[in-house]
């Protein structure tokens, strides 16, 4: 990339975060809009930012050419970026068309997030066990290609033996290296010791939670994927789908799956119970539970339970327990109200949000993140 | 920027075709070939085909966008040239030795019509000198003022660059306004009848006060400006309360979009003029035949026409070589156009030959509205299955209308007409007699974008610094709509 255009895409790089900043609501509701594009990148709608000019209003006619007879729609409506092969281009005033998209990577966004929620940083607990292997270029070798010798080192290698077989003369200082002087650029393995996390998720799929909820559980997740991503270098995640009984799944049978059982929290709680003693040893990793209902529970027992559960067991063991309530038409909202008489809004270990719509996930997303667990 | 970097065989291959180029009576400046790889072509795109530019967020959009369509095989840019004398133009590494001769073909075309054609006689051919200046300059602005300081008003610049007399670089320089000696007026001298008493009812100070008052109406009464002035750059660089540094950013983007006007002006033409001799040179001269095919699909995606669309080098080469054929058959004047014969028509032959002469007469003289307004013919209207299309607000899509002769034409020179743009101008500069702007948008069957429309004005507010009127109409409705202090758009209804 020439110089001037690193400097200028740069800019326009900040221009559009600060706009996605500004919208960043707009953005977070609307995540399914959001496009993968391997890993680590997201595609992301660009926003306006057209310099405005005197124009025509759109719909105006114009003159095409092909088949057709009159009120016959013109081909290629509503599909305005294919471009045409091969064009040339003349140097000229005319902008590239305007693509729809934008990338970022999932750490840029998760830094967008934390500087418009104020996230706090986590401070990490737990051993670090997560081993990473770096390579740096900081060691010497007597061996190596040519195009990472070491003149320095070469020479002054020649210079000990020629000092030390006595064939250095100081009135004419002339080294010559040889091939046994010869040293090279060589890489040494850095291993780093990480903090690990794992976050399960555990989700209500009885008839009441309607499409609508789950819809904000995923966009929730993502956000909380993102953030925690940017935190721990692995994280790993699990799937926890209840009903009146509750199964391990993965991501996609997550979101998709629809019961029409009763709900009985209690049999997704002891299932999380069972994978953190199983998998993860609280001494390493940073455990985060996040539970998505609409706050309907079988009986006062099971919710009795559940909360025996917490107290005895999970809460030892976790970063944070989170429970999101998303309000549908049919929950009741009930065991919102029953943790929150539990552990109140201000217990350490007990996050709880309430999601009415959309429009509240940005503020459960900051419920959840903002206390730096 | 000497052409180091061509490769032997390119650069012979360059004088090879230079001289054919020649040898068909192109004319040319001396043109320089620069090779650089993908990326770099795409940066050069960006910044419109100039190595340096003034830092802007707008070239890193576009950057961003080609290196996408680049990236994804949507778009390749294969050719790039810049109207300077000599010529620069760029040629992308990684192409094929025939492509890169159909782009050398195709270039020299295009310098032949910037050399030429009468529309770019007055642009700076040191126009590579002229944007390095600017980019110092504006750095500089930078530096003193703040990068974001100046960038939004870049911005605000930028939103009315549009907002130009095409015509002016060809009219005379504007003869001072001179005053017509002010007549002598009656000051409203009250009557007396007896002389002597003259002194006591109409004493200096009145007479004094008279005059004054006489005076300031017919300053107001002067228009300003005393004609629709469509340069609202110019205007406003020559009105608005403007900084040295301001003043300076305006007048530099003011004569870069003056350096662009006849591209503009001449895309068609310009196009179809390169392609039409891209092809000659290749088919005729240059091409070897192992390159046939290769050329063949090359050339057929570049002239490619897509449903629904006008391609401007297809109808550009079309018309020309149409041109070409109706003046080497003598298909055009009086005798021709009166024949009512359809057979005698098709088979018209007067064996002129006069079909090279006039496609050389036709690039130096018109532009697109010229062009198609004089050469385009209802056979080639049939020929291209050309339509005009309207947006139906029942089935909310574009629906085609007809293809009548007539209404094809028009259509197409209503798309040209004033670069497509709407055409605005300010009409009075002490609108309402407090110093705002009234602009007046010369209807021509289109409405504006009123969101645009608002934003825009919002621009010229904040350089001017005064409300902003426009007139214009909507749905058929005379409307004047302002944009005042309060950043509020309304409209007089």
């Amino acid at each position: 990339m020439m110089d001037g255009t690193k400097r200028d895409h740069a800019r326009f790089r900040q221009i559009i975060r600060g706009r996605i900043k500004q919208d960043l609501k707009k953005y977070i509701q609307h995540s399914e809009m959001f496009g993968r594009k391997g890993k680590d990148t997201v595609t992301i709608p660009m926003p306006q930012i057209d310099i405005p000019r005197f124009r025509f209003g759109s719909n105006q006619g114009g003159v095409g050419q092909g088949d057709g007879d009159a009120g016959d729609p013109v081909p290629g409506q509503g599909d305005p970026q294919d471009g045409q092969p091969g064009e040339g281009k003349q140097a000229g005033k005319d902008g590239g068309e305007h693509g729809l998209e934008v990338e970022f990577t999932l750490e840029e966004l998760a830094e967008i997030l934390a500087e418009e929620l104020e996230l706090p940083k986590i401070e990490p607990r737990g051993q670090k066990t997560l081993k990473s292997k770096v390579d740096k270029y900081t060691s010497i070798a007597s061996q190596g290609s040519n195009s990472l010798r070491h003149f320095k080192r070469t020479f002054k290698e020649a210079l000990k033996r020629q000092i030390s077989t006595g064939t250095y003369n100081p009135d004419k200082p002339v080294i010559v290296p040889i091939k046994k002087d010869m040293r090279y650029r060589s890489w040494k393995s850095d291993v780093k010791h990480e903090n690990s996390a794992v976050i399960i998720y555990m989700m209500d799929v009885s008839g009441s939670m309607g499409d609508e909820q789950k819809e904000i559980v995923r966009t929730e997740a993502f956000w909380i994927n993102t953030w925690l991503r940017s935190q721990y270098k692995g994280v790993e995640t699990r799937y926890i789908i209840h009903d009146a009984t509750a199964k391990e799944v993965d991501e996609e049978t997550f979101f998709r799956t629809k019961e029409s059982g009763g709900t009985l929290i209690s049999s997704a709680y002891k299932l999380c119970e069972q994978i953190i003693n199983q998998d993860y040893a609280p001494s390493d990793w940073n455990i985060y539970p996040f539970h998505f209902s609409d706050g309907d529970n079988w009986s006062t027992e099971d919710t009795k339970a559940c909360i025996e559960l917490m107290k005895s067991s999970l809460l030892q063991k976790v970063n944070a327990f989170c429970y999101g309530q998303v309000d549908s038409r049919y929950g009741s909202g009930q065991f919102y109200k029953d943790l929150m008489e539990e552990f109140g809004s201000n217990d350490e270990s007990v996050i709880l949000s309430r999601i009415e719509n959309k429009d509240g996930i940005l503020a459960s997303i900051k419920d959840f993140l903002g206390k730096g667990k | 920027m000497r052409s180091t970097n061509l490769p032997p065989e390119l650069a012979k291959l360059r004088d090879q075709i230079r001289g054919y180029a020649e040898g068909f009576g192109l004319d040319c400046f001396e043109t320089i070939f620069e090779m650089v790889p993908p990326d770099a072509i795409n940066s050069l795109a960006a910044q419109e085909g100039f190595p340096v530019r003034y830092p802007h967020w707008r070239f890193g959009m576009n950057y961003d966008q080609y290196s996408k369509g680049y990236e994804w095989g949507m778009q390749k840019i294969y050719e790039m040239v810049i109207n300077t004398n000599p010529s620069y133009a760029y040629l992308m590494s990684s192409n094929s030795h025939v492509d890169q001769k159909t782009v050398m073909a195709h270039v020299y075309g295009h310098v032949d019509f910037f050399k030429n054609n009468i529309w770019f006689s007055k642009t700076n051919r040191k126009m590579l000198d002229a944007m390095a200046n600017h980019a110092v300059r504006i750095r500089h602005y930078m530096d003193e003022y703040g990068q974001d300081t100046v960038e939004s008003f870049i911005d605000l610049c930028l939103s009315i660059d549009n907002l130009i007399d095409p015509n002016l670089p060809f009219l005379e320089p504007k003869k001072s306004q001179t005053t017509a000696a002010p007549q002598q007026q009656d000051i409203g001298r009250l009557k007396s009848e007896r002389s002597y008493m003259d002194k006591y009812i109409n004493p200096p100070e009145f007479v004094e006060a008279q005059k004054k008052k006489i005076a300031e109406q017919a300053k107001q009464s002067q228009k300003f400006p005393a004609q629709p002035e469509r340069d609202v750059m110019l205007f406003l660089m020559e009105n608005a309360p403007l900084n040295d540094w301001q003043h300076d950013v305006l007048r530099m983007i003011r004569d870069e979009t003056y350096y662009f006007i006849p591209q503009m002006q001449t895309k068609i033409m310009n196009e179809g003029w390169a392609s039409y001799w891209h092809s000659e040179i290749m088919t005729k001269k240059a091409l070897n035949a192992d390159e046939i095919i290769d050329f063949a699909d090359h050339h057929a995606g570049v002239l490619a026409m897509q449903p629904g669309r006008v391609n401007p080098y297809k109808v550009g080469v079309e018309l020309f070589r149409d041109i070409e054929d109706r003046w080497n058959r003598g298909r055009f004047g009086k005798e021709y156009e009166e024949c009512s014969d359809l057979r005698q028509r098709e088979n018209w032959d007067r064996k002129l030959g006069k079909g090279r002469e006039k496609i050389f007469e036709v690039r130096k003289v018109c532009n697109d509205i010229t062009f198609i307004d004089e050469y385009l013919t209802p056979e080639f209207v049939d020929r291209f299955q050309l339509y005009t299309y309207e947006y139906n607000k029942r089935t909310g899509r574009h629906e085609i209308v007809d293809r009548e002769f007539s209404s094809v034409k028009e259509k197409l020179l209503n798309s040209l007409t004033n670069q497509g743009r709407p055409d605005i101008s300010v009409v009075d500069g002490n609108y309402l007699n407090r110093g705002e702007i009234l602009l007046s948008h010369k209807h021509l069957g289109m409405d504006l974008d009123l969101k645009y429309a608002r934003e825009t004005m919002r621009s010229i507010f904040l350089i001017s610094t005064r409300p902003v009127h426009i007139e214009t109409t909507v749905e058929g409705r005379k409307k004047v709509y302002s944009y005042s202090e309060k950043h509020e758009f309304t409209t007089n209804e």
